[in-house]
């Protein structure tokens, strides 16, 4: 095996990609073939780093150094001084938009020490497409610690203590809705993820499922375990084509390895994912409208009750949770629901994901404990407004939010 | 004959679907990926209907809720302009004026050489590189009037 003196990570997230960082990974890659360095500098490609607008961006590690904006000639003179001559690249640093420093690494940008990455814990950090990187950050322990240690109402207890609530938008208590489905009376039931996303501004459930695709699988297997469920669904919308892939790719090695399929850990529990992508509907993220989808029908919504816990896909209990839910279910599981009960405020556990965009400095992906104020948020970790104008107007939420 | 062996391989590539739980509309996206003209003929509805064993006005009810497919034939590739309020605020009308302007099309148009059909999509979800579109499945962020010819030259 190969030692790596240096590790270079190059933000892959589709914002990234949209702005050209497969032609800087290529140039890079190729440059530092060149210099004859492959043995020494692994260069990885991962999920959305967060900072969209200062893509693309290079992250080299031992020391953190952070680039941004990298086009494929900055990449081979990035190679050349930096990695070949240990000379770090100046003008390709980050400037802090409100004191104008140069910040040289990723640990000392506000705009990431400010965060706590708890669903985004993997995201912009390991190679999304490699299951290996996901297993080395504790990937499937969670998993592997429910169905040997745990019974499935150990664990709901465990969710509901926790007192995360659903991020889908309603805030529904995960734990009780975990209760629900597994009390239902029935031989089949179903898990559900919706990834439809269809809030205008909103890109969190993209980014997880882009950079962190295991940890929505992982976790979608203990709620099987614990509601009593051996098929899943994820229901992904069709605008993101670059999710779907690397979603289909996790659950392939993910199968490969024994961590969804027949007797999961030798334990006799079978679990299976499926993905069903969607075809232009808003409507779609609404959880009944999404049921009739991948029923194959038209996406109507229907009233309920019946909740989807009682009667959802094919008339079977089902338990329905968005993508950011499911991404805060392992790390939950593996330390804790007090752990977990301790961040955030006192009605509102844990942390949330924010997408940021329009007028501010830093357009992007931020996880922060809930709680925090908007002010914080604007200015603190997304280092204000451009020209130090004055705060005007934010919408929280999306259309259906509020200002 | 031409035309019944094109029927032959599309009843062969949806067949698979039938006995999928709700896999109709999985065959209806088999069905207009492997279209050139990016859409659902009335003979692709009517096959869905006949394979399916469902009524035709079921399989032309569904196909028409969903925005993503069509039922007119549209060009080789498919631009789709986001045009929510986070692009909006940062000039997407702008960008879908350019467009209009240099295809010589309105939004839900196709360029008489048939290469393009002008789109306007909501949320791409790319928000942090507004303004953004989508050609075909690639996404285009940071948009400028400078780029767009750029971008339109990278399909034929
Ligand atoms: C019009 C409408 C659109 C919705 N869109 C979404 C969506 O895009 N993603 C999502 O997770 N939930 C969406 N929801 C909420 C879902 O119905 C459901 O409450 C949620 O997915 C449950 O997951 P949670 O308990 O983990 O939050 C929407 C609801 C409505 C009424
Ligand atoms: S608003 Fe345009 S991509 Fe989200």
């Amino acid at each position: 095996m190969n030692l790596f003196r240096s590790h270079v990570l190059v933000c892959a997230g589709a914002g990234c990609v949209s702005s050209g960082c497969l032609a800087t990974e290529e140039a890079l890659v190729d440059e530092i073939a060149k210099l004859g360095l492959d043995r020494e500098i692994k260069v990885i490609e991962t999920g959305c780093i967060g900072t969209c607008d200062l893509g693309p961006v290079l992250v080299v590690y031992p020391e953190g150094i952070f680039y941004r904006n990298v086009t494929a000639d900055d990449a081979r003179e990035v190679a050349n001084e930096h990695l070949l001559k240990g000379r770090i690249v100046q003008r390709l640093l980050y400037r802090d938009p409100l004191t104008s420093q140069i910040v040289q690494t990723y640990g000392e940008m506000e705009f990431f020490s400010r965060q706590l990455r708890i669903a985004l814990r993997n995201t912009g950090v390991i190679n999304p497409e490699v299951i290996e990187e996901y297993i080395a950050r504790d990937g499937y322990e969670a998993l592997a610690c429910a169905l040997t240690t745990m019974s499935g109402e150990q664990v709901i207890a465990t969710i509901k203590e926790s007192g995360l609530r659903g991020r889908g938008g309603a805030g529904f208590p995960t734990g009780l809705k975990w209760q629900f489905t597994a009390q239902a009376h029935s031989d089949v039931k179903y898990v559900v993820c919706n990834a439809d996303e269809g809030d205008p501004g909103a890109f969190m459930d993209r980014s997880i499922l882009e950079g962190d695709p295991h940890a929505v699988i992982e976790a979608m297997a203990i709620a099987g375990y614990a509601v009593g469920a051996s098929a899943g669904y994820v229901y992904v919308r069709a605008e993101y084509p670059l999710a779907v892939k690397r979603l289909q790719h996790a659950i392939n090695q993910a199968r490969d390895y024994g961590f969804i399929g027949d007797n999961i850990f030798g334990t006799g529990f079978r679990f299976d994912l499926e993905i069903r992508v969607g075809a232009g509907a808003f409507v779609c993220g609404e959880e009944t409208a999404l049921i009739a989808s991948i029923e194959g029908r038209r996406g109507e919504p229907r009233p309920r009750p019946p909740y989807p816990a009682a009667k959802g896909l094919w008339g079977k209990p089902t338990l329905l949770n968005n993508v950011e839910t499911f991404a805060n279910i392992c790390p939950i599981i593996l330390h804790g629901a007090q752990w977990y009960a301790r961040i955030g405020t006192e009605k509102s556990k844990g942390t949330k994901v924010f997408a940021v965009a329009g007028n501010i400095n830093n357009t992007g992906l931020v996880e922060v404990p809930m709680g925090m104020t908007l002010r914080q948020l604007v200015f603190d970790v997304c280092g204000g407004i451009p020209g130090g104008k004055e705060f005007k107007a934010a919408q929280a939420g999306g259309p259906s939010g509020g200002f | 004959m031409a035309e019944r062996q094109a029927n032959s391989s599309q009843r062969q590539m949806i067949l698979p679907f039938v006995d999928q739980p709700g896999g109709l509309l999985k065959a209806l996206h088999a069905l207009q990926n492997a279209s050139p003209a990016h859409f659902l003929a009335p003979s692709d509805l009517k096959l869905v209907a006949e394979v399916f064993g469902v009524p035709e006005a079921k399989v032309w009810g569904t196909a028409t809720f969903y925005s993503l497919y069509s039922t007119s034939p549209r060009g080789r590739h498919i631009i789709r302009v986001c045009e929510s309020a986070p692009c909006y605020v940062v000039g997407a009308m702008d960008i879908l004026k350019v467009l209009e302007e240099t295809l010589d099309v309105k939004p839900g148009e196709t360029t008489g050489d048939g290469r393009f059909t002008l789109e306007v999509a909501s949320c791409l979800g790319v928000c942090g590189v507004a303004p953004a579109l989508m050609v075909d499945l690639d996404v285009h962020g940071n948009l400028t009037r400078d780029r767009l010819n750029a971008i339109l030259a990278e399909y034929a």
